[in-house]
């Protein structure tokens, strides 16, 4: 023992860990030792409640934000709503979103949801505002020119010049709601979050095979979108090696989504 | 530490054979330049761009370090030194100033100062002395340089360059951010320091009209990095080598020539002056001598009234008859170029030309000044002698030490 | 060892106290109740603040060094800013258990997971600060003879300060979000009076809590500005 107390932290590590991934797929008796927890059935289910209470909050959050932050952008109105909404979204944080969400309008599916959806549209539609802003307005003049209506303008020119910014604003956002979805069985509604909450039935290992499945889990969405957002660019943008020194010079386009 | 006190005198620049072949690049930045830049002297480094002038200026700090060949500061390798010592001991002003925004203006010149260890009170008492020297107020001091205007700023970054009185001065395109009124202001001041200052400069433009103006010698490169001609800016001028150098230097390198010099350095014609009421004989008897056939009418202080007509001349006294009015009246320390413009604003063949006391030395005419044209270059000045002699009365005092 | 017992305990004990009694057995707003219970909540805002300065501190530290090195070795910036992001994208709940293996309960996972999370903010800003500063500042720099290291501390990194702070800004109002969860690894502060069922449907509860993690955001917030603005004063000098 006294001879290798890192080597046996080490060890217990690994054991929890591998227990961990055998709650990920194999039933066991629950601490208490009344029910059978855990295994591919019902880490699964919780899986899946996860994803949908995740993907249906975002496409809402989408919905709702991307048309507003569009029109806004594109009039150049506005900017004071769209830069203090991530302001106030990062100033805010998420747990007591979800908090004065569930103390004061009740529990349940709808509720988290639509806690959720608050907390995934400040990037949304900051990113997506900040990315319109940004499109050279001499092209804009030039198709207004070739007889374009504001609305073609918008579909044809300004959304895909901006797609990119805006697929890192869903990212953002995407990962957040999967994290914060975790405390969802406080609002009344099972996700992966449960053998966290519970853990006098789950165990520690139970919570250990939840924060897998979902670290997992926001990790291949961050990859999925960051995926789409570089498919999403167009050619004629994309930064050529030998173009990067002048590029330094110029601010990220995140950035300017991320500070006031 | 403590090296550099005291006022250190100019040191020689020479170039031996200097290269510089970036990896990849097809051909050399700079390809065998040689050239020696005596001390006390501006050397302008001049040509189109990519012809690896500011390369060439660069490695003398070793901000780019050359393939091959060597320079020498007073007979020293630069090689042998290290690049931030070398640095410290060498005035660098360069075309966007480079001012630090987040140190005062005093701060920004203890710069090099503060790198040496220089004592508090030195650096500020230094600090004063130099925002005199460029003619800033003392109350600059303690301003930021986002308080200051373009010009003043060009002057803070001369003043931070000459804090610790280098012996040897890169500028590199230093006025090239200024609009033309105030450019060619803080050239005249510049040159006006630098009469005083008399260090050795490696001063880098695309402007051959700047180079003329600043240079005691020009060194005209090519694309390629090769020296195409190196010589006082009257030779260059007179004589330029290749019809490059004809070529850049531009068709009108004639008049250009004329603005390096003034009219005091040229031979003028004699004239015959006279006044109202003298003796006939005796101005004829002048007139004949002179080189002017015409006498000039002055005053009781020898100022010019006007060109005497024959009417003039008839009885037995002058009488005050003029055929035209004195017009232009030239100075002696007008530049000739000037001159040349003043005879062709009024339609004139020549004009009298006076002294500082307004009284008449001589005429300037169109011959004469076509002459200068064709003299030989080393009766030129130049740059720094230029602006030396501004200050100077007679004409005698603008030899400079620099002349061979 | 059970973190839910402890939080449970917790959640019964914070209804004891004073206040209308039918108005907190409702889960309502009760400011009676508040004000006699708001000394219950002095602990855990502390430890809340403890959290978030450790941390922060600790991961300003390592993720300054980490941008000034990567300033010089550029070819490691693309490395470290895909490890420190990917690490940011893990939720911190998961991160607070999946640390717990090796460092225990407590403090030591949520110093560490919180500190992690402040990487890829600041480790970013520094880079594009440092990356901003005008070539002229750099050539000026060198041309009078500044040493590297003399160029860094002299120039790059003062010029660079606006940037910094700004990602130091960011920082903190992301880590007094976060350090809500520091409650699943056992390290208190304010998020123990949150993640639990029977005290998150509560409205008293959640308002002073809830309340009091947002206005120490904003609280945090406003003394980085200040400090920015005192460690810049060039940037208010205007033209005269």
């Amino acid at each position: 023992m006294a001879q290798g107390g890192g080597g046996v932290i080490l060890a217990s590590a690994l054991t929890d860990f591998t227990d961990g991934v055998r709650f990920i797929f194999q039933a066991r008796e629950s601490s208490a030792g009344t029910v059978q927890v855990g295994g591919l059935n019902e880490v699964g289910h919780m899986a899946g409640n996860h994803l949908l209470v995740s993907s249906l909050a975002v496409a809402i959050a989408i919905a709702v934000a991307l048309p507003i932050a569009l029109v806004l952008g594109h009039k150049g109105r506005g900017e004071f709503i769209a830069v203090s909404t991530s302001n106030i979204g990062r100033a805010v944080p998420s747990l007591a979103i979800i908090a004065f969400f569930v103390a004061f309008l009740g529990t349940g599916f709808t509720n988290l949801c639509f806690a959720l959806i608050l907390l995934a549209v400040p990037p949304i539609l900051t990113n997506t505002y900040v990315a319109v802003r940004q499109v050279d307005r001499d092209l804009v003049d030039a198709a207004r020119g070739q007889g374009l209506s504001e609305g073609q303008i918008i579909r044809t020119i300004e959304l895909p010049l901006a797609l990119p910014t805006i697929f890192g604003g869903i990212r953002l956002s995407s990962v957040n709601v999967l994290a914060t979805a975790i405390i969802g069985p406080l609002a009344g509604y099972e996700t992966l979050g449960t053998p966290i909450l519970s853990l006098n039935v789950y165990g520690f290992t139970g919570a250990i095979g939840a924060a897998i499945v979902v670290a997992l889990m926001t990790l291949v969405a961050d990859a999925g979108f960051a995926g789409v957002q570089r498919l999403s660019t167009p050619k004629g943008l994309k930064v050529v090696k030998g173009d990067r020194r002048r590029m330094r010079f110029r601010p990220p386009s995140q950035r300017s989504a991320q500070s006031p | 530490m403590g090296e550099s006190s005291g006022r250190s005198s100019a040191e020689t620049i020479e170039f031996r054979d200097v290269t510089k072949q970036y990896p990849g690049g097809s051909e050399p930045a700079v390809d065998g330049l040689s050239l020696e830049v005596p001390a006390g002297e501006i050397c302008v480094l001049v040509g189109p761009s990519g012809c690896g002038k500011t390369t060439a200026m660069r490695m003398v700090n070793r901000m780019i370090d050359m393939t091959s060949g060597d320079i020498l500061l007073g007979g020293r390798s630069v090689r042998d030194r290290k690049p931030e010592e070398l640095r410290r001991e060498i005035g660098y002003v360069i075309q966007q100033i480079g001012l630090f925004p987040h140190r005062t203006i005093a701060d920004n010149i203890s710069t090099v100062p503060s790198l040496l260890g220089w004592s508090k009170a030195r650096m500020s008492e230094r600090a004063d002395e130099l925002l005199e020297l460029v003619g800033l107020p003392r109350e600059m001091r303690d301003r930021y340089p986002s308080q200051l205007s373009g010009g003043q700023r060009q002057r803070v970054g001369v003043a931070r360059a000459l804090a610790v009185d280098p012996p040897v001065m890169l500028m590199d395109e230093p006025f090239g951010a200024i609009d033309p009124i105030n450019r060619e202001r803080l050239q005249n001041e510049f040159l006006r320091l630098q009469a005083e200052l008399r260090k050795t400069i490696v001063f880098v433009t695309h402007d051959i009209d700047e180079a003329i103006k600043m240079g005691d010698r020009i060194a005209v490169m090519q694309v390629g990095g090769k020296l195409a001609q190196f010589a006082p800016p009257a030779e260059l001028l007179m004589a330029p080598a290749s019809p490059f150098v004809e070529d850049f230097v531009g068709a009108d390198r004639a008049l250009k020539r004329l603005a390096l010099q003034r009219v005091r350095d040229i031979d003028l014609w004699t004239v015959a002056t006279c006044r109202t009421g003298e003796p006939t004989a005796g101005v004829r008897e002048r007139t004949a001598e002179a080189d002017l056939d015409i006498a000039l009418l002055v005053d009781e202080h020898q100022r010019p009234v006007g060109w005497l007509s024959e009417r003039g001349l008839t009885g037995e006294r002058i009488r005050s008859e003029l055929r035209s009015p004195a017009d232009p009246v030239v100075d002696l320390d007008d530049i000739l170029r000037d001159a040349l413009s003043d005879l062709l604003a009024s339609e004139s063949m020549y004009g009298p030309v006076v002294g500082a006391q307004g009284e008449v030395v001589g005429v300037l005419s169109m011959q004469v000044i076509s002459q200068a044209v064709g003299s030989a270059p080393s009766e030129v000045p130049g740059a720094t002698e230029l602006a030396a002699s501004e200050h100077v009365n007679g004409a005698g005092d603008a030899t400079g030490p620099d002349e061979e | 060892m059970s973190a839910a017992l402890v939080i449970a305990q917790s959640g019964g004990f914070v209804r004891e106290r004073g206040g209308d009694a039918s108005c907190v057995a409702n889960d309502g707003f009760c400011p009676t109740w508040i004000a006699d219970n708001l000394d219950r909540y002095w602990t855990p805002l502390l430890e809340h603040l403890y959290l978030v300065v450790v941390s922060v501190g600790i991961g300003f530290a390592i993720a300054f060094s980490l941008g000034l090195l990567a300033h010089r070795q550029r070819w490691l910036i693309a490395p470290l800013t895909g490890v420190t992001s990917a690490l940011y994208t893990i939720p911190s709940i998961a991160m607070f258990f999946l640390l717990q293996p090796l460092l225990g309960r407590g403090n030591a996972p949520a110093i560490v997971g919180l500190a992690i999370y402040t990487q890829v903010i600041i480790f970013r800003n520094v880079i594009t600060g440092l990356a901003n500063v005008p070539g002229e500042m750099v050539d000026a720099a060198s041309g009078m003879g500044m040493t590297k290291n003399q160029r860094l501390f002299r120039v790059e990194v003062p010029l660079a300060v606006p940037e910094i702070l700004a990602g130091l800004r960011i920082a903190v109002a992301t880590t007094v979000g976060l350090a809500a969860f520091a409650a699943f690894a056992g390290a208190g502060g304010l998020g123990q009076k949150l993640i639990v069922a029977s005290l998150i449907t509560f409205k008293s509860n959640v308002v002073v809590a809830g309340g009091m993690v947002t206005l120490l955001a904003a609280a945090l917030d406003l003394a980085v500005l200040g400090f920015q603005r005192l460690l810049t004063p060039w940037r208010r000098a205007v033209a005269a």
